[in-house]
């Protein structure tokens, strides 16, 4: 059996144009939200994990911009707009 | 005031692109704005292009689109954890032309329809991301993007699945989880040749294979692979919903152990992927659809929520051309009536009433329900690979009557289940 490729190396076979900013934020108070976590489970992208403390964290590097997180979570726990123009990932595939 | 255009199309994907090219053939004045750096750089499919529904919207496109293979192999396997069983549907009926179904990848083939919809005379602007609409007495004037205010008699919005401008327009909720699955996929580039061989494709054939039950743990949804004509479209689709229900499982989990069974691992050996992958679709059918039209705007493709799961059958893409070409007609007609209203541009909701796409919603509204069963994905591929194994297996010593054998794993109170769960199936 061949040797499984980790998510990050997947990842990093995709051309991705850097965001001034990240255009996913959790709002702020929610770290810790139920509604948040379900992100872990959802993210095709695998960007939110949980830390010690019980916070859910998310790094926006590496996000396919599929929208599956706001459909999990909803908008109150997240504040999710597209990245800026000509930002974020570019498929050369789809 | 005199408008910068007749009608801002915000999305350059299929529906987007649909409505832009047949409106310049009428001569319309329009703008296409797309976010990404060209059309197809956000957009995914499995996927495949189901051509007969559209065909003749579009004469012109498809001599030189870039289309893979036409699928005329098709399989599906249904999943238990250590045993498959396959149907396979082949034979000269799907290999003959018309063909009626092609493997696609979005990244080349929204590009070149991008570029046919800007030779017919549309101006098509990439990086240029729709920020806002601009409402002036409750109607839709255009849009706001990258600082800009660009003003048009109407909007027509194919931003795809989340659909940001149908919320800020009020015609739609935020998505929820039980209308819309995700998937994902990776692109394995291998040779040409290797490909036809194991594949056992002459020339220009293509493969669909969909995969059913524990490729995702019993969750809604299935695998898939499409061949390409240099590489393989493997990935997943599961329910949203399902996904943050028990068993929990990670979504990027399900595709590395799909990639590792023995059914899968020996048609992706010696691959390179090169891409991975991964979009949302609406499957929630007729009864999630919201406003497809308000004043001065209409909805059209993913962000209408056109997508529709029939089991064996996921279709979007022709959907999405489809309203795309209908949403075009409506303006169409719109510029002629000079009536850019809600009750001007409701005559959509009728040519979509009149057309294949409403009859099909209709057709399969209770698709979604009856398809939304974990019997469907876990208990029957258990059952399916009990019976396969009885049939199959030698004992060491007398082999057991097949029929008691069989009927020994179906409970008495199970036999309700099965007869409602298949009942079901009938609406589809």
């Amino acid at each position: 059996m061949s040797e499984q490729m980790g998510l990050k190396a997947k990842l990093g076979l995709d051309v991705f144009k850097h965001d001034k900013e990240p255009h996913i934020k959790i709002r702020p108070g929610m770290e810790k939200d139920a509604r948040l976590k379900k992100a872990i489970l959802v993210c095709p992208a695998g960007l939110y994990s949980e830390n010690a403390q019980g916070e859910v964290e998310f790094t926006i590097d590496g996000c396919l911009e599929c929208g599956t997180c706001r459909i999990a979570c909803g908008i109150e726990v997240l504040e999710w707009n597209y990245p800026n123009s000509g930002c974020g990932v570019q498929f050369r595939f789809g | 005031m005199e408008k910068d255009f007749d009608v801002i199309v915000v999305g350059g994907g299929l529906s987007g692109l649909s409505a832009a090219y047949t409106m310049a053939d009428a001569g319309l004045e329009v703008l296409l704005l797309e976010r990404g750096d060209y059309s197809g750089a956000k957009n995914v499919t499995g996927g495949r292009l189901y051509m007969n529904p559209v065909r003749d919207m579009f004469p012109d496109l498809w001599k030189k689109a870039p289309l893979e293979r036409y699928i005329a192999h098709e399989e599906v396997s249904i999943m238990d954890k250590e045993r498959s069983i396959t149907v396979r549907y082949d034979g000269s009926e799907l290999a003959q032309e018309p063909y009626q179904s092609y493997s696609i990848l979005r990244g080349k083939f929204d590009k070149n329809f991008a570029k046919m919809t800007e030779k017919k005379g549309v101006s098509i602007v990439t990086k240029s991301r729709v920020d806002d609409l601009i409402i002036e007495n409750g109607k839709v004037e255009g849009v706001r993007a990258g600082g800009e205010e660009l003003t048009s008699n109407m909007v027509i919005a194919c931003d795809g699945v989340l659909s940001l401008l149908a919320e800020k327009a009020g015609l739609r909720k935020p998505g929820v989880a039980k209308d819309h699955a995700v998937g994902f996929k990776e692109i394995i580039e291998l040779d040409r040749t290797v490909i036809e061989d194991r594949f056992n494709l002459e020339g220009d054939e293509g493969a669909a294979r969909l995969y059913m039950g524990e490729v995702t743990r019993g969750k809604f949804g299935g695998g898939f692979l499409y061949t390409n004509k240099e590489s393989i479209s493997l990935g997943i689709v599961v329910g949203i919903k399902d996904l943050t229900e028990e068993p929990f499982v990670q979504a990027p989990d399900l595709l590395d152990a799909f990639k590792q069974r023995p059914e899968v691992a020996c048609l992706i050996k010696g691959g390179q992927t090169s891409e991975y992958s991964a979009h949302v679709i609406p499957e929630g059918g007729y009864n999630s659809f919201s406003k497809l039209y308000g004043e001065g705007i209409l909805i059209a493709g993913d962000a209408a929520g056109f997508s529709m799961n029939i089991g064996v059958t996921v279709r979007g893409m022709e959907y999405a051309m489809a309203t795309g070409y209908y949403a075009a007609q409506a303006a169409i007609k719109a510029k002629e009536a000079d009536n850019y209203s809600a009750a001007g541009l409701a005559v959509y909701e009728k040519l979509l009433n009149d057309s294949f796409v409403m009859k099909d919603f209709k057709n399969f509204k209770d698709a979604p329900h009856a398809l939304d069963n974990p019997r469907f994905f876990n208990r029957y591929p258990q059952l399916a690979g009990d019976v396969m194994r009885d049939l199959y297996e030698m004992p060491n010593g007398p082999k057991a009557r097949i029929y008691p054998t069989i009927m020994k794993y179906i409970k008495f109170s199970e036999v309700f289940a099965f007869l409602k769960d298949f009942g079901g199936v009938r609406k589809i």
